[in-house]
């Protein structure tokens, strides 16, 4: 077979990698007592098991290396598939956990921030230095109609939305997001970390709120926050549902 | 041109069949050119509603493989010689229908007709896909409960985010409530949703409400749309609704029931 190194082949394109940020709930653990574990489990996803059914999770075990518990993490895994949680990674382990993790082929990922390994930070002083962007703010989106279920949205900036967004509907910002009609369904602002955004919205009854990956879902909304304007924004890891 | 109206639903079972019969007769009744497809390969019933089903030579496949031309499969309706059907096909399955076979049976039937609709199988599959591609109206079929509401924002969704009209950047698909099988005094003692609650969840122009009606039955059983039915609530519901669609001002009927004033007042919510 003879290969003409001039000619490329008419080849149309197959693939493509690219980089691409998703917003998965981290379960953080406290304890190692898989039965405790088991039951609080339990308890936090019969609450909304339609949310949690083949949702992605991340394991972060950092607290409890910090306390010197160690964790059985093929059992805990298990545990999480039993109601149908799907893990897709663990952070915060020590050697051993990770090796497990990834023989179970979980991926393992660094905490970012205050604990930073080694090889992170060796990767630090090789990487040149890269001038923080002054002030990117994203391109805000404009959405006059409702969204519907099934439908998702992602702004790069703010998202503000001058329809309803219904059950069942996706609203991502890195920004922060507006909602001039009812809100029903999941909505997450500043998802790439931005503690600082915040969800503006006429009327709150949506299935999930976010800020930077902390969550709230309806169950834990008060239904007080129904048919009146409120912002929603993060406080120390907490969601707060305030009056405008 | 005509206009293509794709009467859809998302959940199975709501009404789709029925309506579609009903407004294709109403509109060619009003003298207009209309052409009604079943778009439901492989569960056919749109014939038996029509009373057409014993006059079907050719079906919408054979039309799309060449088999059979328009003319040879049209079936022209036995009341209104401005009415015909194309069946669709009992023996085949939803992947005989291409887009490109129904593009051009859509844009031939443009040339002839002033309405094409399009009855829609259930779900949000190949078949539904199709049947709402190339529409301009959407008349959304939907029942006064929550998943029947919940799978047509869902359809809604798709419409407006799916169709040729949304692909090609257009003047999006023009969207209509209709809220089939209501029935007043089951929305009283709250078993049902009210056209309020309906209307408040998917925010979308209510073009009429169908009532639950014994009628439908019967018109299904003589092969008769209900809209001939003139006596009948539904078939006067869907009277209406025509003549709104055509541009006509008419007061919403059948949304309370027949109780008097004091039950208005007072009874339920
Ligand atoms: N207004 C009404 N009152 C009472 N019964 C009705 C009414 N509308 C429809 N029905 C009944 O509901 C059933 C389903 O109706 P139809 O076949 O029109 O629904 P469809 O949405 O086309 O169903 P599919 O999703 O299977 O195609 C039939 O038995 C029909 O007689
Ligand atoms: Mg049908």
């Amino acid at each position: 077979m003879s290969v003409d190194s001039q000619k490329t082949p008419y080849n149309p394109l197959a693939l493509e990698f690219k980089s691409s940020t998703f917003s998965v709930p981290v379960l953080i653990l406290f304890s190692n007592d898989l039965a405790v574990i088991e039951q609080q489990l339990q308890a936090k996803i019969s609450l909304a098991p339609e949310f949690f059914r083949n949702s992605p999770l991340v394991l972060d075990v950092q607290e409890l290396n910090k306390k010197d518990l160690d964790l059985d993490i093929a059992a805990l895994m298990e545990i999480l598939r039993e109601p149908g949680l799907l893990p897709v990674g663990i952070r915060g382990g020590n050697l051993k956990q990770n090796k497990k993790a990834l023989a179970l082929q979980i991926p393992v990922y660094s905490v970012t921030s205050s604990s930073a390994t080694a090889e992170a930070q060796k990767r630090k002083t090789i990487t040149p230095p890269v001038p923080e962007p002054i002030t990117d703010p994203g391109t805000t989106i404009l959405i006059t109609h409702p969204v519907r279920s099934g439908q998702r949205l992602y702004a790069s900036g703010d998202l503000v939305i001058l329809a309803q967004v219904s059950a069942g509907a996706e609203i991502l910002a890195e920004g922060n997001i507006h909602v001039y009609g009812t809100l029903r369904g999941r909505a997450m602002a500043g998802v790439q970390g931005n503690k600082a955004a915040r969800i503006f919205c006429s009327d709150l009854q949506a299935e999930l709120i976010s800020i930077a990956g902390d969550y709230k879902i309806s169950e834990d909304m008060q239904a007080i926050s129904r048919n009146k304007p409120v912002q929603v924004y993060l406080q120390d890891h907490t969601i707060i549902i305030k009056d405008i | 041109m005509a206009r293509i109206i794709v009467v859809t639903s998302g959940k199975g079972g709501v009404g789709k069949t029925t309506t579609s019969a009903a407004i294709a007769m109403g509109l060619a009744k009003k003298g207009h050119k209309t052409a009604v497809i079943d778009f439901d390969v492989g569960l056919r019933n749109l014939d038996l509603i029509m009373g057409c089903e014993r006059r079907v030579v050719y079906d919408f496949v054979n039309v799309i493989n060449g088999e059979a031309s328009l003319n040879q499969a049209l079936i022209r309706d036995k009341n209104c010689n401005l009415l015909y059907i194309l069946p669709a096909s009992q023996t085949r399955d939803k992947d005989a229908l291409s887009q490109e076979g129904v593009g051009k049976i859509l844009e031939d039937l443009s040339k002839d007709f002033k309405y094409i609709v399009c009855d829609s199988p259930a779900g949000i599959e190949k078949g539904a896909h199709l049947a709402m591609y190339f529409a301009d109206d959407a008349f959304v079929v939907t029942n006064p409960e929550v998943s029947s509401v919940r799978d047509s924002d869902r359809m809604l969704g798709i419409l407006a985010s799916k169709s040729r009209r949304a692909e090609q950047n257009q003047e999006p698909i023009r969207e209509y409530l209709l809220l089939s099988r209501y029935s007043p005094d089951r929305v009283k003692l709250g078993e049902m949703l009210s056209v309020d609650d309906v209307q408040e969840i998917l925010s979308l122009h209510l073009l009429g409400v169908i009532p639950e009606s014994k009628s439908v039955l019967n018109a299904s059983n003589s092969g008769i749309p209900v809209i001939l039915d003139e006596k009948s609530d539904a078939g006067q519901a869907y009277v209406d609704i025509v003549a709104r669609y055509l541009g006509e001002d008419k007061p919403h009927r059948f949304i309370d029931g027949k109780k008097g004033l004091f039950a208005k007042l007072f009874g339920g919510r």
